[in-house]
């Protein structure tokens, strides 16, 4: 029975809590055995794919700095462009955090929100209304206008 | 965990990864050949075979002439780039949309000798979890592309995707725990199972009948992530050149290619298998057809396990040729349009989606 576990799946496949000690939470990483085989073959193919160029590519010799300038439509390149931005892009980033994280904590409710029932509900939406206010907030500020 | 085991997980691994290469590679074909169509043009049509006399190769064109011509480019790095992250930027655009795919059942159990084969690389029981996350590390690539490459357009490129990718992120997530509320799992293969029924015998229990409005929200969601028209702003060729991979050429720059079309694979076969069915034929079960007033076709289970491989593989394609059609249909947003549409429309739609939701499963009990 060892022997199909994780592979076969369905509902003979052994749970967290249905496991004993050391062999019932080991059990569990046989799961991720196949995600590790697909990080190894992605690992090969995309290495391969990305690196192709280098090896097989044309190779042009002489002057190269004018081929190395980085493309700015013909005009000399002025200087290195890595400058300021706009800051909207910094906020977004900060509201994403904040929101994101929140989804995330909506996760582990979602799956067992039957069994919570009502409770559970009343709970979620009492969150949810605090992101909300959040939301409603930020775009009062003008966090979310961009002009 | 015996080798036998091992090596059929890495069997179905190998298939799973040449099925989104291949079909990705196929999909370039359908949208040049497509927007072509739509354009009342001709679309490319000849392959010039050692400069002897252009041939049409048809599908070839795109399948083997293309990435030959690519293969040979010369490899260019600009001046003043970060040579690593250079490198490291195509990597991780493609790397994290093509291992996403380990989660996602591609059939029921084949049963070869008494052993039950999951289809499925991994059977996670926290599958959407680790789509979701492997499919945001895909921001990285785009995020150091444009930071490695020392030029302006694809700085802007970079910093506009990553806003706008992680911006819709939020709401795909929300218009995903609608789904998750209505099956009560995150195991794909259970929620694949979970549709198996049918309604008064006739309509088939797909999750986009539970759940059309999260289905909508993660469509157009999908589609932002993907940065392809009508949110096409990193890219924008029209005003930032080619965007976050500017200054990529050769094999580098097909990965980031590659990369827009494998995540629309990706989209479509997360869409598929949460809203319509994963493998399931409507009316097919285990032992045959069951059509509604009796009739019973009894199929091998070979045969069963093989329609519902192409069930899967027809509904991710027609998905894929959905979002192509949106592509070379509607024209671009302004950068502020597609911020306004994940912050201000998706996100409370989605918000609101899951209280319904909510308030449904509540009421019925």
């Amino acid at each position: 029975m060892r022997e199909t576990i994780g592979i076969t799946g369905g509902a003979a496949r052994p749970r967290l809590r249905g496991g004993t000690g050391f062999a019932g939470a080991f059990a569990v990483l046989d799961q991720y055995i196949g995600v590790l085989i697909t990080f190894a073959l992605g690992t090969v193919i995309v290495l391969g794919m990305v690196s192709g160029s280098m090896i097989f590519g044309a190779r042009s010799k002489g002057r190269r700095a004018v081929k190395d300038e980085v493309f700015e439509c013909g005009n000399p390149s002025s200087g290195p462009a890595r400058g300021r931005f706009s800051v909207h892009f910094y906020l977004v980033a900060i509201l994403f955090i904040v929101f994101d994280v929140e989804v995330v904590f909506m996760y582990p409710w979602a799956i067992v929100f039957r069994q919570l029932g009502v409770p559970g509900f009343i709970e979620m939406l009492t969150f949810v209304a605090v992101l909300g206010f959040g939301l409603v907030y930020v775009w009062r500020r003008g966090a979310l206008a961009w002009d | 965990m015996g080798l036998i085991a091992v090596g059929i997980a890495a069997v179905k691994a190998f298939a799973v990864l040449m099925l989104v290469l291949n079909m990705s590679a196929v999909l370039l074909w359908v949208e040049r050949k497509g927007s072509a169509l739509i354009q009342d043009r001709i679309g490319a049509n000849r392959a010039n075979v050692f400069g002897v006399m252009p041939l049409n190769l048809g599908l070839l064109n795109t399948l083997v002439a293309d990435p030959i011509k690519l293969l040979t480019k010369e490899d260019m790095v600009p001046a003043g780039a970060d040579k690593l992250l250079h490198f490291l930027a195509p990597f991780l655009a493609v790397f994290p949309v093509l291992v996403t795919f380990a989660a996602i059942p591609f059939g029921d159990e084949l049963v070869i000798g008494g052993q039950a084969i999951n289809l499925q690389v991994a059977a996670l029981d926290i599958g959407i979890l680790y789509v979701l996350a492997m499919s945001s590390l895909a921001i990285y690539g785009v995020v150091l592309g444009g930071w490695a490459s020392n030029s302006r357009w694809a700085l802007l490129g970079g910093i506009r995707g990553a806003a706008q990718m992680i911006s819709y992120e939020i709401a795909m997530g929300l218009a995903l725990i609608g789904a998750v509320m209505a099956f009560g799992t995150l195991d794909m293969q259970a929620i694949a199972r979970a549709q198996g029924h049918h309604f008064f015998g006739v309509i088939p229990a797909w999750g986009v009948i539970y759940q059309p409005l999260a289905f909508l929200i993660f469509l157009i969601a999908g589609i932002a992530e993907t940065k392809r028209v009508p949110f096409d702003l990193p890219e924008g060729e029209s005003e930032l050149v080619s965007g976050y991979f500017t200054e990529y050429s050769g094999m580098k720059q097909a990965a980031f290619m590659l990369s827009d079309f494998a995540e629309s694979v990706v989209v479509a076969g997360l869409a598929a298998t949460l809203f319509f069915g994963a493998w399931q034929v409507p009316f097919l079960f285990r032992d045959g057809f069951h059509f509604p007033g009796g009739v019973i076709v009894a199929l091998p289970h070979l045969a069963v396990v093989v329609l519902q491989i192409v069930s899967f593989t027809l509904k991710v394609f027609a998905l894929c040729v959905f979002q192509i059609l949106v592509r070379w249909t509607l024209p671009r947003y302004r950068y502020d349009q597609v911020m306004d549409l994940g912050w201000k429309y998706l996100l409370p739609l989605a918000l609101a989606n899951m209280l319904v939701t909510g308030i449904v499963i509540v009421s019925i009990g």
